[in-house]
């Protein structure tokens, strides 16, 4: 279980609880938390579940993937902290993560 | 008062419709009507990650169920509509008449059956829902003999899952080769490849006879030759669910036909969906799309026509499908008079097949390569008319090959 904060592009603040082994892209999702669009649902497909890792936390993050890395490539307004949700599996180790959204995932 | 919206069908497309019009300001009730008892879900699982079971159900919900109520969105499950009585705007259900003042058909297909001798029998499988694979998943054993009619996507998923779990698989498909109606041949051969790897048999050409067998097929007789079976799942392909359309006297031509703005003839009625055929600039006729991309896409442009806030269909079609550990990504729509461009080679599973119509870049299929799909669907977009010889380069990156 991990308490995850995702912050919309507006500001406003989600704080939830996030069960192991779920991405925090279907964190988001199933906490209502808007913002992650996800249209391929998880199957790194899409580059709709961007979101930009709290710079504190970009030590603990898993690696990228090779498909992750071309995949953001190719999404908007994308920076080094840069990430795709739904390649983030949620464990104890990012209890206190932070995450922000980006304005628009098209 | 604001407008009641109803919505029929509880799947991809209906999902997207109402969160879009709750997001785009629709103040007025939501109802979605859906024959299946989960709330709307994600199919592509289905013959992935959720047969083989590495996703629990819950995880196939595109939105978890307190999202509608949440949302002042009406949820009906388990209940089918029946008719549509357009002058008096109401759906008919078993549980009651529904009033609507627009009304959004997102019925989705549903499976093509075989109609052989046999092919009733209990251990004949179709996949489309989560109630299907229920059923299926349980003969999912070691050494099991299964029979997969059809080498199309859902075909091929189902044979990787089914290989990687140590079933005996075979493929009958009546094609010369697989993927046969949606991509070119390097692609087909390049999966038959992968699968046989994995010890799956192909039967291409196949004269499918009949299922022997009591109770249950035992064998399943293919151009004279007598394959054994423990069970049989077929995927031969889908029809659009457009008969409620149809018998209202909407315009249907194998599927609700909708315009750019997912209208159909009736002026209160929209659709979205697999259900739906359109005029696709991209294909330059009308199509049929099967996809998670054109449910969520028609119904976002559903939601922005209802409320006010008209924008056209288009977007460029695309679609994945996952099988061991390769992933395809495609986008736009291949023709079978296309000019192919391989870049990359299919021996190292990073490679792409790019289709070139009239010199311009009209589809991709992509292997194990994000690069080449995300810049292949971009350059689709743009109509971008493209250098052959810089396509099949991979010495110069995506990028740069349109310069
Ligand atoms: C096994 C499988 C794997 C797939 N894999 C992929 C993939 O990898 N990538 C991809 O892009 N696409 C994939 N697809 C296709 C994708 O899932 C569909 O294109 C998408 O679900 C279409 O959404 P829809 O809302 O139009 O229809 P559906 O999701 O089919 O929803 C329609 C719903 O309406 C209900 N309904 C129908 N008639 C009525 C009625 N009269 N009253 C009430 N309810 C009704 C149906 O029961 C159904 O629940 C896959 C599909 C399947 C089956
Ligand atoms: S949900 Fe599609 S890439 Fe993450």
């Amino acid at each position: 279980m991990a308490k995850i904060t995702y912050i919309e592009s507006n500001g406003k603040e989600h704080v939830v609880e996030v069960a192991d082994g779920l991405s925090v892209m279907e964190g988001a999702v199933k906490n209502l938390v808007p913002g992650i669009d996800a249209d391929c649902g998880g199957a790194c497909a899409c580059a709709t579940c961007h979101v930009y890792v709290d710079e504190k936390w970009l030590s603990k993050m898993p690696p990228k993937q090779d498909m992750e890395q071309t995949m953001l490539d190719f999404a908007n307004d994308v920076h080094d902290n840069s990430r795709l949700s739904c390649q983030i599996k949620v464990s104890a180790a990012l209890d206190g993560l932070v995450v922000r959204m980006p304005k628009s995932q098209h | 008062m604001a407008d009641h919206v109803v919505i029929v069908g509880g799947g991809q497309a209906a999902a997207q419709a109402a969160a879009s019009l709750r997001s785009e300001g629709h103040a007025g009730a939501i109802t979605i009507i859906g024959e299946e008892i989960h709330p709307p879900y994600q199919r592509p699982p289905l013959s992935k990650k959720y047969l083989s079971g590495e996703l629990a159900e819950d995880r196939l919900f595109i939105k978890p169920p307190e999202f509608y109520e949440a949302s002042g969105i009406g949820l009906k499950l388990g209940v089918t509509a029946t008719a549509i009585d357009r002058s008096g705007k109401r759906v008919a259900t078993p549980k009651g008449d529904v009033a609507y003042d627009r009304l959004i058909l997102a019925t989705g297909s549903h499976v093509r059956r075989l109609n052989l001798k046999g092919s009733s029998l209990a251990n004949v499988f179709y996949l489309r829902s989560i109630a299907d694979v229920d059923l299926i998943r349980p003969h999912f054993e070691k050494g099991k003999h299964l029979v997969i009619i059809g080498a199309g996507y859902i075909g091929l998923e189902v044979a990787a899952v089914a290989a990687t779990r140590g079933l005996k698989v075979s493929v009958v498909e009546i094609a010369s080769r697989c993927l046969a109606r949606v991509t070119s041949p390097v692609i087909s051969s390049f999966f038959d490849g992968v699968h046989r790897k994995a010890g799956v048999h192909f039967h291409y050409d196949a004269r499918l006879e009949i299922f022997e067998g009591h109770d249950r097929v035992e064998d399943v007789l293919v151009n004279g030759e007598k394959l054994n079976a423990d069970f049989v799942i077929a995927g031969i392909g889908i029809l659009p669910s457009d008969h409620l359309a149809r018998d209202a006297g909407l315009t249907v031509e194998n599927g609700i036909v909708v315009d750019e703005f997912g209208r159909t003839s009736d002026p209160d009625i929209y659709a979205a969906g697999d259900c739906t055929v359109h005029f696709n600039p991209f294909a330059g006729r009308k199509v049929r799309l099967e996809s998670v991309q054109n449910a969520i896409d028609q119904a976002k442009i559903v939601a922005a026509a209802i409320t006010g806030k008209p924008k056209s269909y288009a977007e460029v079609p695309w679609f994945w499908s996952d099988q061991y550990d390769l992933k395809l990504q495609t986008a736009g729509l291949f023709s079978p008079t296309d000019q192919v461009v391989l870049r990359g080679d299919p021996a190292t599973a990073k490679f792409a097949a790019f289709y070139l119509r009239d010199g311009v870049l009209a589809a991709v299929d992509a292997i194990n390569a994000a690069p080449e799909f995300m810049m292949g669907k971009l350059l689709i977009a743009k109509g971008a008319r493209l250098d052959p010889a810089r396509l099949a380069d991979p010495a110069i990156p995506m990028k740069n090959v349109a310069t």
